[in-house]
């Protein structure tokens, strides 16, 4: 019976994440049209794109290889497992035992290893630069998210997130700064791999320094469209693994009942929508940067995740 | 909670070490001057801190000490300096920002393996005080090292001085007498400085530092 409930509890998490992913790019895109005193395209908007996407037809370049077509599946499928991993409502879900921090970076840095081949795949140049472009972000992006990973696994004690989670709720968390260090961090390389405006420009498929866009620019149909829900997955990944870690409240515990489920959703729902908006005004005030200034941007996530994990090891030799 | 005392202490130290990587990273003067300012204010807070701690009332002094010269009057002062020399454009850099930062982690790292070390028999906050402190200094020697301006050099040589303030403060306070005397002389250097800026830029256009090797008949 104990099953039966994890599983229903973990099936229902999976399709809410799902459901509510295209709804977040809807609000941040609607948040930054409102902020530039624009009218803005209706919340359901990316919806509507997905459904006209999969009812439209796939058109495939003559050179295309098996590849391509397999991709997006493969991406959408390792995206979808990483999301469904992050405790978004509540910890101590059924697949909780393997949801482990870099367990999701490697899940993630598969899926951006097949797009970077696809990016590749036609022979277009375009799709060259795109890929290039995003390999050097990740190999810049990945050891900041490391670092911050192994600060977080020595306040905790563990990288897998419900312990992580279980802690940072428990009253022993105190006031450090390497855990503001690693939010910053965390920020600086979710706002990287999401390809979010200081680094990459979410809006446009016309401009010579886009990164994400230059890769999927062959992809039509179907498979575009499990690619851009897979970047809106990812994109809800971040602002929830953020969520739970920085701000666990409201969370159901292991064995909760259907009320404290139910509370926790709603509390969900309600850091999403937040984090949305944040992401909304931080895009607004700021302007795309050049592509050779990203690096060092990243780098100053590198350079915190480090530093949290040395000021960590000071405090911890007492 | 009993630990509210090291972790405060923790947090505004290692604030005071992240601030100094804050200045390495600027490369504009205007905004290395408001990051200093924040510098000031947050060794001001350690410094209350501690004081607040070892119920020391002349630390207090030493703290408005802190925030009246380094962290107002300072940064005013040089702000109307680089007004009254034009220079508002980028710092040159000796190295890329990158490899000073990568630089700048190496001798946090070196600090800390060292201080733990040495100090073994010294109070937690005292031990983690002294650490922060001589990274600190490291990084402001290692931003005179990597600046040719020699305002932002000024700004390393001030940051440097901070650091030792807060190593100062962390073992036990220093007499007020010492303190106040290293504020003035701060502050005199500051002003000789000052003046020496606007006698090389008078006689080089430039506050550039590789224009004194050309006087000095060396090529570059």
């Amino acid at each position: 019976m104990a099953l039966i409930r994890d599983l229903v509890v973990q099936f229902f998490e999976m399709i809410m994440v799902l459901a509510l992913a295209p709804g977040l790019v809807g609000l941040v895109r609607k948040a930054k049209a409102r902020l530039t005193r624009r009218r803005g395209a209706s919340l359901l908007q990316p919806y509507r794109d997905l459904l006209r996407l999969l009812r439209k037809e796939v058109v495939l370049a003559e050179n295309a290889s098996w590849l391509f077509r397999v991709a997006p599946y493969l991406i959408f499928a390792t995206t979808w497992v990483a999301a469904a991993l992050v405790p978004t409502f509540a910890t101590g879900l059924l697949f909780s035992w393997s949801a482990d921090l870099i367990a999701i970076i490697a899940l993630l840095a598969s899926a951006r290893f097949f797009l970077a081949l696809v990016g590749m795949d036609v022979g277009t140049s375009f799709g060259g630069i795109g890929s290039s472009r995003e390999v050097m972000i990740a190999s810049l992006a990945e050891p900041a998210m490391l670092t911050t990973v192994f600060t977080l696994a020595l306040i905790a004690g563990s990288t897998q997130l419900s312990t992580i989670v279980a802690f940072m709720n428990s009253p022993a968390v105190g006031l450090s700064v390497s855990l503001g260090l690693a939010l910053f961090a965390l920020i600086i390389v979710a706002i990287a791999e999401n390809a979010r405006i200081p680094v990459d420009n979410p809006a446009t498929h016309l401009e010579l320094t886009m990164v994400h866009e230059a890769m999927v620019l062959e992809y039509s149909g179907r498979h575009l469209a499990l690619i851009e829900l897979a970047a809106a997955l990812k994109l809800l990944l971040y602002v929830s693994l953020i969520a739970c870690i920085f701000a666990p409240w409201g969370l159901a515990g292991a064995q909760a009942g259907a009320i404290a489920l139910f509370i926790g959703a709603g509390t969900y729902v309600a850091k999403l929508a937040v984090g949305g908006m944040l992401l909304a005004i931080f895009e607004t005030a700021i302007a795309k940067m050049r592509v050779f200034r990203v690096p060092q941007f990243i780098g100053v996530a590198l350079m915190l995740g480090l530093l949290g994990t040395l000021l960590r090891f000071v405090s911890r030799s007492f | 909670m009993p630990n509210l005392a090291f972790d405060t202490a923790h947090l505004l130290a290692g604030g005071l070490v992240l601030i100094s990587f804050m200045l390495l990273y600027q490369d504009r003067l205007t905004s290395l001057l408001n990051v200093y300012a924040l510098h000031a204010l947050v060794l001001a807070l350690s410094v209350a801190w501690q004081a607040h701690l070892q119920n020391a009332p002349h630390l207090y002094v030493t703290a408005g000490l802190a925030l009246g010269f380094k962290a107002i009057i300072i940064p005013v002062a040089l702000r109307r300096i680089i007004e009254r020399l034009g220079i508002h454009r980028e710092i040159e850099t000796v190295v890329g920002i990158g490899p000073t930062m990568l630089a700048g982690m190496a001798l946090v790292g070196l600090s800390m393996v060292v201080m733990l070390r040495v100090t073994a028999a010294a109070t937690p906050i005292a031990r983690q005080d002294l650490a922060f402190a001589l990274a600190v200094v490291l990084l402001g020697l290692l931003m005179m090292v990597t600046r040719r301006n020699a305002v932002s050099q000024i700004v390393g040589f001030i940051s440097l001085e901070n650091g030792l303030n807060l190593a100062a403060t962390g073992a036990r306070g220093m007499p007020l007498v010492v303190e106040i005397s290293v504020a003035f002389s701060i502050l005199i250097a500051f002003i000789v400085i000052g003046i020496f800026l606007f006698r090389i830029r008078e006689r080089f256009d430039s506050v550039d530092i590789g224009a004194l090797d050309q006087a000095r008949g060396e090529q570059r």
